[in-house]
């Protein structure tokens, strides 16, 4: 299915040609079904993402059960053209369908005390195999902002991709997407939302502290302590194509830097 | 007309080379998935380590067996890990990374599991250098103990594989224990060497004396 008449937003930027859709459905790091990339596009078809509801709680005015539906009734879908790069060291340019997670929070109206966002990606071990069997990470999956990252206009909720409803495999039905972030940040399927006076611990950062920090902005000159975060490798570009030089904010520098000026961004990595 | 294959020399080489005719079948035909790049590193990779698993598995097959027919293919083997293992570093430089030198320096700068992929590759091409016949001739005993750094160059080449993933690791873990499997034999028979040594040694002086 796909969505109908979506404006492109100037937030777009000028990436060149997008990835071919067919790459991005079949490369998905989706470790709630598997650690293959390829093999969680089969396995997430299991997901049963109709009648989805969206909890938001915590330090907010109006907290509830939202159904997707009536979220989606208040906000006008866009069309975001993002670079997206992953801590692994390649990245896509993903025409996303979805709205600034700005306007949903403002609808709910935080409290002022709310320094922080977390995420919660549905838990659902009976449709997951990994979290059945409890590999790796603590399940369900977590993820957060801090409340000036989660109310930029950059940071999306996304609900589809290439103009079409979002491919189970890539989080539908509603996901985040924070492009100047590694591609861990941008948790799919949510489920909860909740507005909090404190960072809560996130996922990757409790596995392994040291490879995969809170902040997990994209920043070349801080490596990865096993792997070069120097490069990417682009999907889709053809063989003996050099790889391609990461840039700090993953290139939106420009609107997001101004959130880091007083930060020392190799200890909050 | 019919070539009659019976040279099993020739039989093994093909056969050791199945896997890039392979790889490259699916490079034409655009079948590597949607990062063809990184399917080329896994793969080549995957093959070196195989064919090393091989060659230091021929050793404990022919003790176990007592079958000494694979013995003389050792050689062989070991060439095609070097082979593939070739393959794996000219991918990383010249597909991976354009040949860009600037970019591959730092990259392995930074990259710690790049590093005992460099330790494990630069063993396996001393060793391939040092194979010929001629060279065996000219190195006389040290020879033999510089092919026994094919167990550093299996570690190394373990460690590589391990540290540059975020999770999966049943793969790693799989060879890991083949490894950990061929290398503990060769400590197992050091082992039971020494012991036969040690009951071979005829007793100690005093002894003797007191025996008197």
């Amino acid at each position: 299915q796909r969505w109908p008449s979506l404006k492109k937003s100037e937030l777009s930027g000028d990436l060149g040609p997008v990835t071919p859709d067919n790459v991005v459905k079949n490369y998905t790091n989706y470790y709630e079904f598997s650690f293959n990339k390829e093999d969680a596009t089969e396995l997430a078809q299991q997901l049963n993402t109709d009648n989805w509801d969206v909890e938001i709680s915590g330090e907010v005015e109006q907290p509830g059960k939202y159904h997707l539906e009536d979220i989606l009734k208040q906000q006008t879908l866009q069309e975001y053209i993002y670079r997206f790069r992953c801590v692994e060291a390649w990245s896509m340019v993903v025409p996303w369908v979805g709205f600034p997670l700005a306007d949903l929070l403002k609808s709910v109206k935080p409290l002022s005390n709310a320094k922080y966002v977390k995420f919660t990606t549905l838990y659902q071990p009976e449709t997951m195999p990994k979290q059945r069997i409890k590999a790796m990470l603590d399940w369900p999956y977590v993820e957060a902002l801090r409340i000036d990252e989660a109310m930029h206009p950059l940071t999306i909720l996304a609900v589809g991709m290439y103009g079409e409803v979002m491919p189970k495999q890539n989080g539908a039905p509603l996901r985040l997407v924070v492009p100047w972030k590694y591609g861990f940040k941008s948790i799919k399927a949510i489920v909860k939302i909740e507005l909090l006076k404190r960072a809560p611990m996130t996922s990757w950062n409790a596995f392994a502290p040291s490879e995969y920090g809170f902040y997990a902005n994209v920043n070349p000159s801080v490596p990865h302590p096993r792997w070069s975060q120097a490069s990417e490798r682009q999907l889709g570009s053809g063989f003996f194509t050099p790889r391609r030089q990461t840039e700090l904010f993953n290139g939106y520098g420009e609107q997001v830097a101004s959130l880091y000026s007083d930060m020392d961004l190799r200890h909050f990595f | 007309m019919l070539i009659r294959i019976d040279n099993p020399w020739i039989v093994a080489s093909i056969a050791c080379l199945l896997p890039l005719f392979w790889l490259l079948f699916q490079v034409v035909n655009n079948q590597l998935g949607a990062n063809p790049i990184e399917a080329i590193h896994i793969r080549t990779g995957d093959w070196a380590l195989r064919f090393l698993c091989i060659t230091l598995a021929i050793t404990p097959i022919q003790t176990v067996t007592k079958w000494r027919g694979m013995t003389d293919y050792r050689q062989m083997f070991g060439l095609y890990a070097f082979f593939y293992a070739t393959l794996h570093v000219l991918g990383y430089v010249f597909v991976d990374h354009g040949g860009v030198w600037a970019a591959i320096v730092n990259d392995i700068v930074q990259s710690p599991y790049v590093w005992f992929g460099v330790v494990a590759y630069i063993i396996v091409l001393l060793l391939a250098i040092t194979s010929p016949t001629y060279a065996k001739k000219r190195l006389g005993k040290n020879w033999k103990k510089l092919h026994r750094f094919i167990y550093y160059a299996a570690a190394a080449a373990i460690i590589h594989y391990f540290w540059q993933l975020k999770g999966n690791l049943f793969q790693p873990l799989f060879y890991l224990t083949i490894i950990a499997f061929l290398l503990g034999f060769r400590v197992a028979v050091w082992f039971k060497n020494r012991q036969l040594h040690k009951l071979m040694i005829p007793r100690g002086r005093k002894s003797a004396v007191n025996d008197r």
